[in-house]
């Protein structure tokens, strides 16, 4: 970036003429690249991958997907827990039968689901251990070393290492905890909660971190390539917390970026600069740059389209795509 | 906003006919389709496409508030229908019989995702016509249904003679005089008793008045615990009604169920309408008084231990 950018004021260019647009047709949940193809996941049940359409849940609907880089998993509303491939192939990998799945994470090739209290966790050899938990579970994440769930619920997070017997450990703070995430390092775990606000715990003393003041809830994290930054959606503007120092954002301001009149609904930081896209309640998305907050639009806002209900970067970082829970959606080339 | 889904929520002791209702709601014609919110899976088979089993998880707020709960599993049950809104025109939530129907309503009015996409239509309650009187004795939850009900369908009234019917309605009444009273056999009853309510509309508060004619005046009964306690006075001064109103329902909350008024602010043409839960309160100009109306405010209070005479001196502080 040259320094003439720099000095400007933030610029308002537009990249929309390098979006290509997907009709989703229905609301879009999870956003992926997949074998380097780009993939919704659709509530009514469906799988865009590239051009094709799957139904792995056959008339049922998605409730919650994940994915990494060679397959998605979703759990739908008939208990079915399902991994796709690229190729369009699937494979059930569970069934819960009766029940709706309420949340859903990925590692390698291990999966974790909740369905009422109980999480159940299949390793990459097809082994699968349960454990009752005595609140709902309300967020999985996996902890990035080794085989370690995190939950969030009532009360506070539980850490479960699903090949021990161990009764999973408990890091408790008042209130109804939602989604949950790790630092890529592992220091911190954060929830977002039914009170507008985040907690935080660092993991080595379980100390604990506030981060208040949301106008509403936070439903989309997202961690910058290096790990030092955390931003999240739920605010008018991307609000982005501090977590390079060992206290994390403790005692500091959040930067805020992409301020306007809608609420921020998804969040992606780039996978290798520090730039953010910003989707908005409104279907607007944004690109950030960090350093000097310079915005480029990529989609205009278009009220009848909701909300952008999902982003991803492709592992390069020269494709964008998003969906919106109207059903529209689209790729981003970066030029 | 009108494309917000309807939500009836279904109480009721255990046995007193719920499920038969809903039965009922859902097998008959009306070209409606219902999405059923049932707690883990009932004794009884619910005939319906879109069952989901909810395990009435409640939540406690963070805000300082003991009687602020709302219930997690509600919450994320409707934020899943309405991505597929396609599917159905209408929820009901059925709930257990054990089920305080306070965090219920409540996560209709807390939760701002929730209170975004749909609208508590009406909390409907069946009660046994043969057992209700034992249930008020020893269970607290019959109590607070009835107290928190819209409507309640007085179930199974072939089983008993007239005048002990008589008597379970006047238990009701001294619990709820505002809810509408239907004396049902087999949860027997036209849908639109029951369904399309809008209870909590603001701009359907009509009026307030007991949902009986008080024929004998005297023979009235009381509720050892649960009470309602009403008001009727002129013109008020909103500079003194809306902080008291605000104090009252914060400080005393935990023991007021359900309030609802109607008030003739001094100078204003138009009506203020306002009805609660607990401590949360939903308040604001409705439309116009007519001419051919008296302008009155009326106040009423369903709750346990409400001082009446402390409300009473406390509103007529109010009064212009």
């Amino acid at each position: 970036m040259s320094d003439a950018s720099n000095a400007a004021p933030p610029e308002f260019t537009s990249l929309t003429d390098h979006v290509a647009s997907l009709s989703a047709e229905g609301h879009v949940l999870h956003a992926a690249f997949v074998k380097d193809e780009p993939v919704l996941v659709l509530a009514e049940g469906e799988i865009m991958i590239g051009d094709r359409r799957v139904a792995p849940h056959q008339d049922a609907g998605i409730l919650v997907a994940a994915s990494d880089r060679d397959g998605i998993y979703t759990g739908g509303e008939d208990g079915k827990i399902i991994r796709t491939r690229a190729s369009g192939e699937s494979e059930t990998l569970a069934h819960e039968k009766g029940k709706w799945i309420d949340a859903l994470c990925v590692k390698g090739e291990t999966v974790a689901w909740a369905t009422g209290k109980t999480v159940s966790s299949r390793d990459s050899k097809g082994q699968i251990k349960s454990t009752q938990m005595a609140s709902t579970p309300q967020g999985l994440c996996f902890l990035p070393k080794g085989y370690r769930l995190v939950i969030s619920q009532y009360g506070g997070v539980a850490l479960w290492f699903p090949n021990t017997d161990a009764a999973p450990e408990k890091l408790e703070w008042k209130g109804a905890h939602l989604d949950v995430t790790v630092s890529p390092d592992g220091r911190f775990i954060v929830t977002s909660m039914q009170e507008n606000a985040l907690h935080g715990w660092r993991l080595a003393d379980s100390k604990d971190m506030r981060m208040t003041g949301y106008p509403s809830k936070t439903r989309c994290f997202s961690w910058s390539h290096d790990g030092e930054w955390l931003a999240t959606s739920g605010a008018d503007a991307a609000i982005v917390w501090p977590f390079q120092d060992k206290d994390g954002p403790m005692g500091k301001a959040p930067k805020e970026l992409g301020v306007r009149s809608a609420k921020v609904s998804s969040v992606a930081f780039h996978p290798k600069a520090p730039v953010v896209a910003i989707g908005y309640d409104d279907s607007c998305v944004l690109m950030c740059r960090f350093t000097d907050a310079a915005e480029l639009l990529v989609r205009r806002a278009s009220r009848m389209d909701g909300k952008i209900s999902a982003m991803a970067w492709d592992e390069t970082g020269r494709r964008l795509l998003f969906g919106t829970e109207g059903g529209a959606a689209g790729v981003l080339t970066l030029p | 906003m009108s494309d917000k889904i309807p939500v009836t929520v279904l109480t009721g002791y255990l046995g007193a006919g719920k499920t038969t209702l809903l039965n009922r709601i859902l097998t008959e014609e009306h070209g409606k389709k219902y999405a059923v919110i049932v707690n883990e899976f009932g004794e009884v088979g619910i005939d319906n496409d879109l069952v989901v089993g909810a395990d009435e998880e409640v939540f406690e707020m963070n805000n300082g508030c003991i009687c602020c709960t709302v219930r997690g599993d509600l919450i994320r049950i409707i934020e899943n229908l309405m991505k597929r809104r396609g599917k159905f025109d209408a929820i009901i939530v059925e709930t257990t019989g054990l089920a305080d129907p306070a965090p219920v309503a409540q996560t209709f009015f807390v939760d701002e995702d929730v209170s975004a996409r749909s609208r508590l239509d009406a909390v409907v309650t069946v009660v046994d016509a043969k057992w209700l009187a034992d249930r008020l004795k020893d269970a607290p939850e019959a109590k607070n249904q009835i107290a928190f009900a819209d409507v309640i369908l007085i179930n199974k009234t072939d089983l008993v003679s007239e005048e002990a019917l008589a008597e379970v309605e006047k238990q009701i009444r001294a619990i709820n005089p505002y809810a509408k009273l239907h004396r049902t056999v087999k949860s027997n009853i036209e849908l639109d008793k029951v369904l399309g309510r809008n209870a909590f509309d603001l701009d359907r508060i009509l009026d307030i008045a007991p949902d009986f004619l008080d024929e004998s005046g005297a023979h009235h009964h009381h509720d050892d615990d649960m009470q309602s306690v009403s008001f009727t006075a002129g013109e008020v001064d909103p500079e003194k009604f809306m902080p008291w109103i605000n104090e009252f329902t914060q400080v005393e909350g935990p023991k007021i169920l359900r309030s609802k008024g109607i008030l003739a602010f001094k100078d204003e043409p138009r009506r203020f309408v306002f009805q609660g839960v607990h401590m949360i309160l939903d308040g604001d100009l409705q439309r116009p008084w007519r001419d051919d109306e008296k302008r009155q405010s009326k106040i009423v209070f369903i709750g346990r231990d409400l001082d009446r005479q402390a409300i009473k001196k406390a509103f007529e502080a109010c009064l212009v």
